[in-house]
């Protein structure tokens, strides 16, 4: 009974870890899509941020120099998203396409100049990286039935960027829902000529959703780089920034709902771990790259809108213009 | 007696948009505590001047004082801050916020919401009891009648420390009960010394609202009344103006068998609204039919849904042997086949593609025809060899098939579509305002043209807010009104008086005078056939 | 000429230039960042394409692909739609490739081999992007995630088969058994010799004629027949084209078959002309490539063979650079796809404003004129 228990524990631990980037990533799409502006460029933004993250705290020893490395490099991509689609009015996926691939060989170009280990980044020692932080009293409380495996496994034990993801969702609902910026914020994704007649800039609005965005991606670069990994390598975030816009999508742009949806296609892959090599009556073993394809076909599956429809902001996706 | 300051005062505005000139040195005057009209067709220039007004543009020249302060708008905000309010034609609010959230948009008092949704709360109830604007607060927009969301932007407008409110043609979706609503609405504000701004067509609320009336035409400001001294005959002349009849040749109708048959078409939008209502009407070979009407009542889904680019919410049409209606649909292409063509009303939007050459945009809709292909073969050769036989058949200009779409002249353009939807001899042919900026030669011709297809035994529905147009072109007339025909009438008993007054629902909803002309007219239908 | 014409020609050749020429200055700011001289890489990139002729056979060996995928990507792009899949259609469009050759008998002659390999490229090429099509067109699921998906299920797939299911017999590497000869696309140099002339050998294979084909089968497509004037009636305003009775959704899936099926044909030259088997990873960085060759040659197969000979010639130059300068990979080829999809694609403008500016006198006909093509 209690291995059952600690196997659930540690996928949900598993899950918790795998899940971080995801939804810091999703929150930043939030910001962006609600204010109108649609990021393909997520994953980019995330594999900049992990390669900055990684360089800098191998060079300064730090992992916090590194954060704040990684924050730089994903706002100054979230700037540029930003001057090719609102400043130029460009077409908004093209753009977070180039920046996807610009963020792809820059990584490596860069990585190969500075490091000369063929792309990646010096192994991060103890140091340098953020390590699971142990919560008071997580051994001595580990005797209590349930609550203290729980306590000890799957809450306790986690690098602090864990715990800054989760806590920015109620962070992110609470700015969204209560307070001004968040409502004229809402009110540009929705209806930008509402927001123009009001007084108020269209263009600031949009800038300052994306630099929000820049900052949650940095975060989730540096965890990908720095705490999750010890180094960077070559495309690490594996898609991961598309995935967090499905959850995005599946989520209806909500806080909340987002990080359930993250949660789950954190918990598919922690499951997909635990399953290697398992054996399944009358099947045989499941091909370990089923299980990887899992959460891009759950994507895909989500985004048909087999569980219902999905109703994007307004005016997503289209520069605003004053008509004539 | 007091004299009353002028809440708005404009002098010699002027504004052009490229080669339109929208405001031609207009002047304006608005007593304070009045309510003040401003009246004119589509295009004479009315909202453009409260756009400048509110700050949404620049005037070229002219200045604007409110109160007697002398500002320069360089955006909302400073208007908003002169003390000016407006309620758009088309709403500015968020349709997924609360009443509440929508008003406090860019005055919310604080960067935390709580508090000052907290305080709006109190200020929109006082305001709501002060003037008669009851909303629930905390119901979200769409879940709000058209009216109620109207109210939501005159609440909005007076949050914001509005003395003047400018009203963007309020009642264009309003139910009559609104409408009487909203009245209410405005006497308890004049009452409150608050000075509201009307623009509107229609008449018969200018005679019954307003103190003042000033009229626009042509982006001129052609007259100033007092509403007391004048009438909606008065006004309606004014608004259209006494231009000379453009004079088309032509002989009798020799009008034949019913080629498309309209009965109780209804077309909703998306949001369920109905934009057609339960419309009726025959066309016959030989005729041509007018509809007349403000833009904006129903014109537009009506030739999309004859066309077959809108699907029918109910009703039938019977067109060239085949019938339509909501669950058979019949595709444009179909339609074509049939021998029906379309000219649309936006030839921008629809009518040709303006990235492509005359010759493609001269394709549109004929792609697939058996003359130009041979097999798989779409021959540039004969593409342009079609397009130049239409540029001749017409004198289009410059004749050049390899021009791209967008910089011919608009009226160039629009020679181009006729002659694509006329020359391959259809039976039916629908068109949406054929000569809407076009000069003047060319409208000849394009009348003559249609004069001629009728006389060759072809349908016409000709759709079009130029009433001289109308009259002259038509065989038989009808107006529509808010989605339904609003007056029906023979070309030759036609005037403009009548047909305005007709266009802007004046007259009575059954008026005798109508009753006979239909009894009169060559249909063997009965009134209660036509749902008069 | 006349004066209409003329301004055009500026804009359609000006821009994109200009657009071109800032990715290559931002290049050289990258180079310089990297402690490479721009100048000296420019050399070695250029001497690597075309100095020596194994070189050139290389060179214009990856503009093959190019000229695939930019293909694919264009005919998506004149529908309106972005079509990123084409690493999987690609992949994917290797799987019919192999299974066409396969399924066929091993005695029977090229001369069926051959088309059967073709036509199971275009199957499976244009299979792949079937569904994301079909969830765009009825389903509204955005194009742009959906077919970043399929990329990465391509990948998975595909590692499953060639590891499980078609791996070569008592090998351990994931790749299939060896193509009978006689499926084997001819290399130019093996032709070459056949007709007295003697060149150096390289990958470069007879696809390369299969993707001049489909280049003017393209042209001829999308500007010479009705359903390309569909298709890009579509793409330039959805509301006239329904209004011509044009059907949309059917476009769109045809569009993205069309798209599909060229991708799939980078596996003719990959696998059919010089691996001669299946193998992993033969798609890698086409379909992204693809990209910026249809933004660069401005979605004209003319454009897209000039753009594609660029890109070749970067793949292959770079090749060569990585080779002499241990500072620098093959994946400054990438940065400058990005920055070319940057500069062409999402700021095609930006020296608009100034062009019209410095240029004044004929500038109301500029901005009549627009840009794209």
């Amino acid at each position: 009974m209690s291995d059952l228990l600690l196997t659930l524990l540690l996928t949900l631990d598993a899950t918790l870890r795998v899940s971080s980037p995801l939804i810091l990533a999703a929150m930043a799409g939030l910001f962006s899509e609600r204010a109108g502006v649609v990021d393909i460029g997520l994953e980019g933004k995330m594999l900049a941020a992990a390669f900055a993250a990684a360089s800098v705290a191998a060079v300064f020893g730090s992992p916090w120099l590194g954060l704040a490395a990684a924050i730089v490099a994903s706002c100054c991509l979230a700037l540029l998203h930003g001057f090719a689609t609102i400043t130029h009015r460009g077409d908004q996926i093209v753009s977070g396409v180039a920046i996807n691939i610009l963020a792809a060989g820059l990584t490596i170009i860069l990585g190969l100049a500075w490091f000369h280990q063929g792309g990646l980044t010096p192994a991060l020692n103890n140091e340098s990286r953020f390590l699971s932080i142990t919560l008071p009293y997580a051994e001595q409380l580990a005797f209590i039935p349930v609550l203290g495996p729980i306590y000890k496994e799957l809450i306790s034990g986690h690098n602090i960027l864990v715990y800054v993801a989760f806590a920015v969702v109620p962070l992110v609902w609470w700015v969204v829902f209560r307070t001004r910026f968040g409502l004229r914020l809402r009110a540009v994704g929705e209806n930008p000529k509402a927001v123009d007649t009001a007084g108020l800039s269209v263009i600031k609005l949009r800038y300052q959703a994306l630099i929000v965005g820049g900052i949650l991606c940095g975060i989730a670069g540096a965890y990908i780089g720095t705490a999750y990994n010890a180094q960077f390598t070559r495309d690490m975030t594996a898609g991961q920034g598309f995935i967090a816009l499905a959850a995005l999508i599946f989520g209806k742009w909500r806080p909340l709902t987002v990080m359930l949806a993250c949660l789950l296609f954190g918990f598919l892959d922690a499951l997909a771990v635990r399953l290697q090599g398992v054996q399944i009556e009358g099947f045989g073993v499941i091909p370990v790259q089923l299980i990887e394809a899992a959460p891009y076909i759950l994507t895909v599956v989500l985004l048909a809108g087999f569980i219902g429809r999905a109703i994007p902001p307004k005016a997503v996706g289209t520069a605003y213009v004053k008509e004539r | 007696m007091t004299m009353k300051k002028f809440a708005i005062e404009l002098t010699d505005i002027d504004k052009r948009f490229g080669a339109v000139h929208a405001n031609n040195k207009v002047c304006l005057q608005v007593t304070e505590g009045n309510i003040h009209g401003i009246i004119g067709e589509n295009g004479a220039g009315k909202s453009t001047l409260m756009s400048i007004l509110y700050g949404f543009y620049q005037a070229d020249a002219g200045q604007i004082n409110v109160l007697g302060n002398t500002y320069i708008f360089t955006d909302s905000h400073h208007a908003i801050a002169a003390g000016i309010g407006m309620v758009h034609q088309h709403f500015m609010l968020v349709e997924n916020f609360t009443v509440l959230e929508n008003v406090i948009l860019g005055s919310e008092g604080g960067a935390l919401l709580a508090d000052g949704l907290a305080a709006a709360r109190k200020e929109l109830t006082r305001l709501g009891e002060e003037y008669g604007l009851k909303v629930n607060l905390d119901a979200t927009i769409d879940t709000l009648s058209v009216g109620l969301q109207q109210r939501v932007e005159i609440l909005k407008a007076l949050y914001k420390g509005a003395k003047i409110l400018i009203l963007d043609e309020p009642t264009g979706v309003l139910t009559p009960q609104e409408t009487e609503e909203l009245f209410r609405i405005f006497a308890a504000l004049k009452q409150q010394g608050v000075t509201i701004m009307l623009i509107t067509h229609k008449l018969r609320e200018i005679m019954s609202i307003t103190d003042q009336v000033s009229v626009m035409r042509g982006g001129q400001m052609v007259a100033h009344r007092n509403t007391c001294d004048t009438d909606r005959e008065e006004l309606a002349e004014l608004m259209v103006g006494r231009k000379v009849l453009l004079h088309v040749d032509k002989g009798p109708a020799n009008v034949r068998a019913p080629l498309m048959t309209v009965k109780r078409l209804t077309v909703a939008d998306n949001q369920g609204v109905e934009r057609l209502k339960g419309v009726s009407f025959e066309l016959r070979a030989g005729e041509v039919l007018g509809v007349a009407g403000v833009s904006g009542n129903g014109q537009t889904e009506l030739l999309e849904a004859l066309s077959g680019i809108t699907p029918l919410t109910s009703g039938s049409v019977q067109v060239l042997g085949m019938e339509m209606d909501a669950k058979h649909p019949l595709s444009p292409d179909i339609l074509r086949e049939l021998g029906l063509a379309h000219v649309p009303e936006d030839r921008h939007r629809m009518g040709l593609i303006t990235e492509f050459s005359a010759s493609e945009s001269a394709l549109l809709g004929y792609h697939t025809d058996a003359s130009i292909n041979s097999g798989l073969w779409l021959s540039k050769a004969k593409v342009d060899a079609n397009c130049e036989q239409l540029m001749q058949a017409f004198d289009v200009r410059p004749a050049d098939p390899h021009l791209k779409s967008a910089n011919f002249s608009g009226g160039n353009q629009q020679k181009l579509i006729l002659a694509r939807e006329m020359e391959r001899n259809p039976e039916v042919l629908l068109i949406g305002q054929p000569t809407r900026g076009v000069d003047i030669g060319a409208i000849e011709f394009i009348h003559q043209r249609i004069i001629a297809m009728r006389d060759a035994g072809k349908a016409v529905l000709l759709v079009s807010v130029e009433l001289e147009e109308i009259m002259s072109v038509s065989d038989r007339i009808i107006v529509l009104c808010d989605g339904a025909i609003s007056g029906r009438i023979n070309a030759e008993d036609a005037d403009e008086r009548t047909l305005g007054m007709m266009m802007a629902n004046a007259l009575d909803p059954i008026d005798p005078l109508q009753a006979m002309n239909d009894a009169k007219s060559s249909s063997n239908r009965t009134a209660q056939e036509l749902d008069l | 000429m006349n004066r209409e014409n003329r301004i055009t020609w500026i804009n359609r050749l000006l821009l994109p230039v200009l657009n071109v020429l800032t990715a290559f200055a931002v290049t050289a700011v990258v180079f310089w960042l990297i402690d490479v001289n721009p100048l000296e890489a420019a050399e070695i990139l250029l001497y690597g394409a075309f100095g020596y002729e194994e070189g050139i056979g290389y060179t214009i060996y990856y503009t093959t692909n190019f000229i695939f995928t930019g293909l694919a990507v264009a005919v998506a792009f004149h529908a309106g739609l972005f079509n990123i899949g084409g690493e999987g259609q690609a992949y994917i469009g290797g799987l019919g490739a192999g299974l066409a050759i396969f399924m066929l008998d091993p005695t029977l002659g090229a001369w069926l081999f051959i088309p059967a390999s073709i036509i199971g490229a275009l199957l499976f090429g244009a299979l792949w992007a079937l569904i994301p099509a079909y969830l765009q067109a009825y389903r509204g699921s955005h194009i742009v995630i959906t077919t970043i998906m399929f990329n990465f299920l391509a990948a998975s797939l595909m590692v499953y088969l060639m590891v499980h299911v078609l791996r070569e017999m008592g090998q351990m590497t994931p790749q299939s058994e060896l193509f009978p000869t006689n499926a084997w696309m001819p290399f130019v140099h093996d032709v070459a010799a056949g007709m007295g002339y003697s060149i150096e050998a390289s990958p470069l294979n007879l696809s390369v004629l299969l993707a001049l084909v489909c280049a003017v089968a393209v042209w001829f497509f999308l500007w010479q027949t009705r359903w390309g004037y569909a298709i890009r009636a579509t793409g330039k305003n959805s509301t006239a084209a329904v209004y011509g009775g044009i059907k949309p959704k059917r476009v769109i899936i045809v569009a993205m078959c069309i798209s599909g099926a060229l991708a799939g044909l980078v596996s003719i030259n990959e696998l059919v002309g010089y691996q001669h088997r299946l193998v992993m990873d033969f798609h890698l960085g086409y379909g992204f490539g693809g990209i910026a060759v249809a933004l660069m040659g401005r979605n004209h197969p003319v454009g897209i063979i000039v753009a594609a000979l660029l890109f070749g010639t970067l793949y292959q130059g770079g090749a060569e650079l990585a080779f002499e300068m241990s500072g620098v990979s093959r994946d400054i080829v990438v940065v400058m796809q990005g920055l070319v999809i940057l500069f062409c694609g999402a700021l095609e403008y930006m020296y608009r404003p100034w062009l019209i500016r410095t240029l004044a006198p004929v500038a109301q006909q500029i901005s009549a004129a627009g840009v794209t093509v």
